[in-house]
């Protein structure tokens, strides 16, 4: 990857939400402008966080984060704040406002952050929720969509802006294989055709090598395991990505968390 | 005895800790207040949600406690020669003390648990997050709106309470007991003091109404995002509000009404 056209840099990032845990333990990738990155890891390895980092929710223990080549600062609100405009995140359940409607919802970023006429504003949406297939769900409230619904919903608000970057925060979690595929395709398109950098975060392994341009593997201790094209990665030889690719139960990543011997437990032992 | 003293200590801290944070919340709410009212119409919102919720339980206790308490004074009253007095007494009570407080307590069960459920399943929800997440303060455009909007409903819903607790008496007093109505209306008139009493009990209810909204939302703001974390949150709003609201009327009522 070419470092001149790099979007978001993560440089040997540590962090942990308490000094007992760390999530993150020295992580450094690059995410191309322009590419849909993958994130790829089990549950709890740090994922999320990364995002959330990106974000300036939080500051690393250690290391920087540099967004288009300037560090974030979650101290400073004022750059996080702008920052934050040049970003859309797709949360992973939509997060969306249940107390508005679908209409209301996508037009939500844009009441915030513009001063354009209500039918401008009418006029971006209905694109927008177009872009996503529900303009027919427009007038409906949040409650009466399904869980795929919402995340599509979600996405039209997360480029309500036409940000720069798109975060992806498990985007395929819980979807039927139709609303999967159709996520998968929107994802791409959207992409393809804002030129927006994409950051997925999940651990759908079909999916994601799908889509993305390039993906990250991490493991349980928070590091970056492998790295590569998808076609790169599914010829991967590394024990740990052959056992995520594939789906095995037990191998590098313990089936069992850390314990004492069973026998232990049991009270078998002298 | 070290390890009691160790755990005395930090549990003193936590508290102290607390207190400082929920301070710090309470300024933030008066930060983003006026940026809150520049945007009226959330305000305009919140007044109408946050009063809707509490107006039909506050007129039914409202008029409840009228009847009740015209009721009871003109039993006492009657003793002594006084029934005329009862429009008086009924008044001087709902305005001055029972307006208030009984509303803030309802507003407290009623309005103030439904603000911490809301706010702590937004949390839960992360919808308060993504709103951080697209440059938006949620203090200025969540919070604030409603802390405002607490702050405006509760003396109109104390103005209410009492209106309808006087038109009770006025009933039980009047049509049931025979109590002359225009002896009902003038020693009101006459003896109620709209700066001293009706004023004073405004100032109360004002002031119950940021305790009240204030715990509401830093309970559900603080809230753990799970469902035993909501149900818990929701029970401190009322149990935290109502005593502060108790509390604050006895020094109200010791600063308000210490000269005759």
């Amino acid at each position: 990857m070419s470092q001149d056209n790099t979007f978001i840099e993560i440089d040997h990032v540590t962090f942990g939400y308490d000094s007992s845990r760390t999530i993150l333990n020295d992580v450094s990738l690059r995410f191309p402008r322009g590419k849909v990155t993958a994130i790829l890891g089990g549950s709890g390895c740090g994922k999320t966080t990364l995002l959330r980092l990106i974000g300036g929710v939080h500051a690393p223990t250690s290391g920087r984060v540099l967004f288009d080549g300037e560090q974030v600062d979650s101290r400073n609100k004022a750059q996080l704040y702008r920052l934050r405009r040049r970003l859309g995140m797709l949360f992973q359940f939509g997060a969306l406002f249940t107390d508005l409607t679908v209409f209301e919802n996508v037009a939500f970023p844009l009441r915030e952050h513009t001063d354009l006429s209500d039918e401008m504003i009418r006029d971006i949406v209905l694109m927008k929720l177009n872009a996503v297939g529900l303009r027919g769900a427009a007038k409906l409230r949040i409650s009466e969509v399904s869980g795929g619904m919402a995340r599509r919903i979600a996405l039209a608000r997360a480029v309500a802006l036409d940000p720069e970057l798109i975060m992806y925060d498990e985007p395929f979690a819980g979807l039927d294989p139709i609303s999967m595929g159709v996520a998968a395709n929107l994802i791409r398109k959207l992409n393809d055709t804002t030129g927006a950098t994409s950051l997925m975060v999940s651990h759908d392994v079909l999916e994601c090598f799908a889509i993305a341009d390039y993906a990250y593997l991490m493991s349980s201790q928070g590091q970056v395991v492998a790295h590569g094209k998808p076609e790169d990665l599914r010829e991967s030889d590394h024990p740990e990505v052959r056992q995520f690719i594939k789906g095995e139960p037990d191998g590098p990543v313990r089936f069992h968390y850390p314990a004492a011997p069973f026998e232990q437990d049991l009270g078998l032992t002298a | 005895m070290t390890n009691l003293l160790s755990l005395l200590g930090a549990k003193v801290l936590r508290w102290l800790q607390g207190l400082g944070h929920s301070a710090f919340f309470f300024l933030d709410l008066l930060r983003f207040s006026p940026a809150a009212l520049r945007r009226f119409s959330l305000v305009v919102a919140q007044v109408h949600a946050i009063g809707n919720r509490s107006l039909v339980i506050i007129l039914a206790s409202g008029l409840a406690v009228g009847f009740v308490l015209a009721l009871q004074m003109y039993y006492a009253l009657v003793t002594y020669g006084a029934a005329e007095s009862l429009g008086l007494i009924v008044n001087l009570a709902l305005v001055r003390e029972l307006g208030p407080v009984v509303t803030a307590l309802l507003f407290a069960g009623r309005a103030g648990t439904s603000l911490t459920a809301e706010i702590g399943l937004m949390k839960a929800g992360e919808q308060l997050a993504a709103m951080e997440l697209m440059a938006i303060d949620p203090r200025s455009r969540v919070l604030a709106p409603r802390f405002l909007g607490g702050i405006v409903s509760m003396p109109l819903l104390a103005a209410l309470f009492s209106a309808i607790g006087i038109l009770g008496a006025y009933v039980v007093a009047v049509w049931l007991i025979g109590v002359d109505s225009g002896n009902f209306w003038s020693i009101m008139q006459s003896r109620v003091d709209v700066w001293r009493d009706v004023g004073n009990g405004i100032v109360k209810s004002s002031v119950f109404g940021v305790i009240c909204t204030f715990v509401a939302l830093y309970q559900g703001h603080e809230t753990q995002a799970t469902p035993e974390g909501v149900a818990y949150a929701t029970t401190r709003t009322v149990v935290i509000a109502s005593l502060g609201v108790l509390a604050m009327d006895f020094v109200l009522t010791a600063l308000m009404f210490s000269t005759p």
